[in-house]
């Protein structure tokens, strides 16, 4: 790929906003801050994210927060490739919450891709027509499946490049030689004509007396030395020995614990607390701590806690929402989508008239559930408050943004916040800083001690208190011409999509409609892996797959033949099956089924193969996946990122099911929010495809919204039932396939 | 008092007998590679071994594990990496890592009680949550750790001899 000129100038542009490099406009640059900060003695920093020692040890700062995607290897790899770094005596370290370190590039990214909208993955919850770029930009926020197509290419990359440029000028200064005659590799810059050579430690200091460069020359893909190799991740052997450190083990001197029951109707405030005398005499226990919303009982043990804790009898105000169940959500639902308001989301040619004079017309309505993150690390947060400041230990997907609103909710100025940064045991979107119940709780209760307080959830709360995948309804209608040629298709579904395209259609369909209709619950809602695209995958999928069927074609060329202008999408899809053997007969007992989306800049297309087991249960056999996500940084790690996100979408497919009663969420642990197991881990089979001149697409997240779709297309092919609501666990499938005909796939 | 022998070492803690084990990992031994996931033995993120083998301590009380020999992860791993451990690093299996100290413990139990499990073995020892969906990739390396036979012992034998 070359960079193009539009991706070069981005980069240029970014950099050159005063974040990383080309500090000209601000003095002091951020560069000299960072060095009179953070450096210490003979240690130099040529930009904010790079440090190299005088030992000729360079030091990547990261600014996203490691939950598993790998992204204190992939960043640094490519700062270390364009710098021409010696990967063996490269560092990592997580960058510290100050706004040094916050990620414009992120937010700039996105709004240059998304052409200036909200980034998808900060959800409804936050309106970001109202907020000031200054906010938007005051973040360190690892979302989007963003950290490698924007920090890393627009930024990582611009930073190693321009500081290599600044080591080269620096020796060109020192050996009075031209620059063009100066060669850098493994840590070192060579002057060949006259043999010498100098390690970048031994020039780290002259160099960074040099601004960095606004436009420094990035790498073509066929000079890369670490892009596009597999080295091990950095993370990995602190989590095979158990010293890696997560937010829960925090141990901060002194340190006391919280348990806490909140308001299991959302919305419901504490009333009055009974039996606390009682609770108070348990060993260890040191207080009660009522909030608005919740009490908590604070002990030296969190097994202390939690058992005086269920020993309170705690009484919440009523609330309107006491008798709404999932039922009464799913009617509002269908009230909305009868008579409700219409917001237009994609209106091209007139599908209304289109449909009216359609030879066929198909329609079908679709529904998901709620569904909770269940990250294994249960949520929690540590919090001290000292002498007028307040040190904050957790995991969390943005430490800057936690620090805004730790200070926020004390009274505090942010700079009295100091948040220690931890590996994350698990994102998936619920330690985004628009999700902070947990966050503000471990504040408000810390905010009563002058000892460190960890607020710990149980599962349980953790389940019942989470921002939910919201709930969502989808109703198709598609019209056929006489000549069996898709010419309409309707789409009216509840609650607007982030991202907003999540229900637009791949395919070329020349009369369409789609429509959202607001139905707003009591519920707390927020990004889930993929966000919108987890619901709305499942549902285009489906129903384009029924128009398959219903054509009597394969689902597989009825998809092709639409994709003429779409050659990466038919790309994916044809290797997808190709793979998975599509065309040939599937194993006695099994059947096949293909999906396609494209979501966070990657195309993927997934085939799973299924079986029953002999309670009428699905059973995925194997799931082939496709992804052409433009360029590959880590192979390995791409692989590992879709193989998560297909168990991810998988496990929400066939177990993930948040049911409303009284007001409140049902489901509580493992045993009633089920999780897939290793017993019934699907094979996976992962092809990653590149496309010459395409910008990078991102990973942790495209993979999971196709596989729903993929195995039940592949149900119906086996069975001839038809799959419109999630999860699968509440069918029972009959064996006995139907006449399968021409299409068997 | 509660006498435990964790990783070799005797311990004696002022605690209730009905305390988890996990509890008194965590908290009163600070030995935090043991993690909390659910609290009811339904994801194994807790695992740790008494006497070798596979136990989830968020549901097992102190009192029933003394004059037993108990292994955190941090104790496995005492005179080097296992085979596991070494393997879980050849496969890049950890991703978030929250759940991989109870994934070792129990794969390394199960490995020393029976080196040749079946698939049937496997899957109903090996039943602990990964949210991360690193199965596919576990699988792999108890496939070639099984074919693999390595002389090296699954369980740290300094700490786990004579049980």
């Amino acid at each position: 790929m070359n960079i193009s000129r539009r991706r070069f100038l981005l980069g240029a542009a970014v950099a050159g906003g005063g974040l990383l490099l080309g500090y000209a406009s601000t003095r002091p640059s951020r560069q000299s801050i960072v060095n009179r900060d953070f450096a210490q003695q003979g240690q130099a920093f040529l930009t904010t994210w790079l440090r190299i020692d005088p030992d000729n040890i360079v030091t990547v700062i990261v600014p996203h927060s490691e939950m598993g995607q790998g992204v204190l290897t992939s960043l640094p790899m490519m700062a270390a490739d364009e710098l021409d770094a010696d990967w063996a005596n490269v560092r990592v370290e997580q960058a510290p919450a100050t706004d040094l370190y916050a990620n414009g590039v992120l937010v700039k990214g996105f709004a240059a891709s998304l052409g200036f909208t909200a980034p998808a993955f900060l959800n409804r919850t936050m309106d970001f027509v109202t907020l000031k770029a200054a906010e938007i930009l005051n973040m360190q926020i690892t979302g989007g499946s963003s950290s490698v197509r924007f920090t890393g290419e627009l930024g990582m990359r611009a930073a190693g490049a321009a500081a290599r440029e600044m080591l080269v000028k620096a020796a060109a200064e020192q050996w009075d030689v031209p620059a063009s005659e100066i060669t850098t590799r493994n840590s070192r810059v060579y002057h060949d004509a006259s043999s010498r050579s100098l390690s970048y430690g031994e020039l780290a200091t002259a160099a960074a007396q040099f601004e960095p460069s606004r436009t420094p020359v990035l790498k073509r893909p066929d000079q890369f030395t670490l892009m596009g190799t597999s080295v091990p991740r950095v993370d990995i052997p602190a989590k095979v020995d158990g010293t890696a450190m997560f937010g829960i083990d925090a141990m901060p001197e002194g340190m006391l614990y919280a348990a806490v029951t909140t308001s299991p109707v959302f919305g419901g405030q504490l009333q009055s607390v009974g039996n606390k005398d009682a609770a108070l005499q348990q060993r260890g226990v040191v207080r009660i701590v009522e909030l608005a919303d919740a009490v908590a009982v604070v002990a030296d043990n969190y097994w202390r806690a939690s058992k005086a804790l269920a020993m309170l009898q705690p009484v919440f105000t009523a609330t309107d929402a006491d008798n709404r169940n999932s039922s009464d959500i799913f009617a509002d639902y269908n009230a909305a989508l009868d008579n409700g308001e219409r917001n237009e989301d994609v209106l091209l040619g007139d599908a209304e008239l289109a449909l009216a004079n359609a030879a066929e017309v198909i329609s079908a309505n679709y529904r998901v559930p709620f569904l909770a993150h269940a990250a294994m690390e249960p949520m929690n947060c540590t919090v001290l408050f000292r002498d007028g400041r307040c040190e904050v230990w957790t995991g969390t997907q943005d430490n800057l943004g936690i620090r805004g609103r730790v200070a926020s909710v004390a009274g505090l100025d942010e700079n009295d916040v100091m948040v220690h940064p931890f590996y994350v045991g698990g994102g998936f979107g619920r330690r985004l800083p628009m999700s902070t119940n947990t966050i503000d709780q471990a504040t408000l209760i810390a905010q009563q001690f002058d000892v460190p307080v960890q607020t710990l959830w149980s599962r349980e709360e953790d389940t019942r208190q989470d921002y939910y995948r919201p709930a969502v309804s989808s109703r198709f209608r598609a019209g056929f011409d006489s000549n069996g040629t898709l010419v309409a298709w309707e789409n009216a579904y509840i609650g607007q999509n982030e991202p907003l395209e999540a229900a637009h259609l791949a395919y070329s369909v020349p009369n369409q409609k789609i429509d959202y209709v607001d139905s707003p619950t009591h519920v707390p809602f927020g990004a889930w892996r993929s966000v919108a695209h987890s619901q709305h995958t499942f549902f285009l999928e489906s129903f384009t797959d029924e128009l398959a069927w219903n054509r009597q074609q394969d689902p597989l060329q009825f998809r092709l033949s639409m994709l003429a202008d779409k050659p990466r999408h038919a790309r994916v899809l044809r290797e997808a099956a190709t793979r998975a053997g599509w065309g040939t007969p599937a194993p006695e007992g099994r059947a096949r089924g293909i999906a396609l989306q494209e979501s966070f800049g990657s195309i993927v297309a997934e085939v799973a193969e299924v079986s029953l087991t002999a309670e009428g249960r699905v059973r995925v056999e194997k799931v082939t996946c496709a992804i052409d996500c433009g360029r590959v940084v880590h192979p390995d790690n791409a692989a590992s990122q879709v193989e998560s996100g297909i168990i991810y979408g998988l496990t929400a497919a066939l177990y993930g099911q948040i049911s409303i009663e009284q007001g409140r969420v049902k489901e509580s642990n493992f045993h009633d929010y089920e999780m897939l197991r290793l017993s019934e881990s699907p094979e996976i089979e992962v092809v990653l495809l590149e496309s010459d001149g395409a910008s990078v697409g991102g990973l942790g997240e495209p993979a999971t919204p196709p596989i729903s779709a993929a195995v039940s297309n592949a149900l119906y092919a086996l069975t001839g039932q038809r799959v419109r609501e999630l999860p699968l666990k509440n069918y029972q499938f009959l064996p006995p396939p139907v006449e399968r005909g021409a299409v068997d796939a | 008092m509660i006498e435990l022998q964790i990783n070799g070492e005797t311990r004696q803690l002022d605690i209730e007998p009905e305390m988890p084990l996990l509890w008194a990992l965590r908290n009163e031994l600070r030995l935090v590679g043991t993690k909390f996931g659910c609290g009811i033995a339904a994801c194994g993120a807790c695992t740790v071994h008494v006497n070798g083998q596979a136990v989830r301590s968020c549901v097992t009380p102190v009192s029933a594990v003394q004059n037993t020999q108990i292994t955190t992860i941090e104790g496995l791993s005492a005179s080097g990496l296992t085979p596991v451990q070494q393997a879980w690093i050849a496969h890049q299996i950890p991703q978030c890592g929250y759940c991989q100290s109870g994934m070792i413990m129990a794969v390394s139990a199960l490995l020393d009680s029976n080196p040749n499990p079946d698939e049937q073995a496997v899957a109903s020892s090996i039943s602990n949550v990964c949210r991360c969906g690193t199965y596919p990739r576990i699988s792999k390396a108890i496939a070639e750790l099984i074919a693999t036979r390595p002389a090296t012992p699954f369980v740290d034998a300094t700490v786990e001899t004579n049980v």
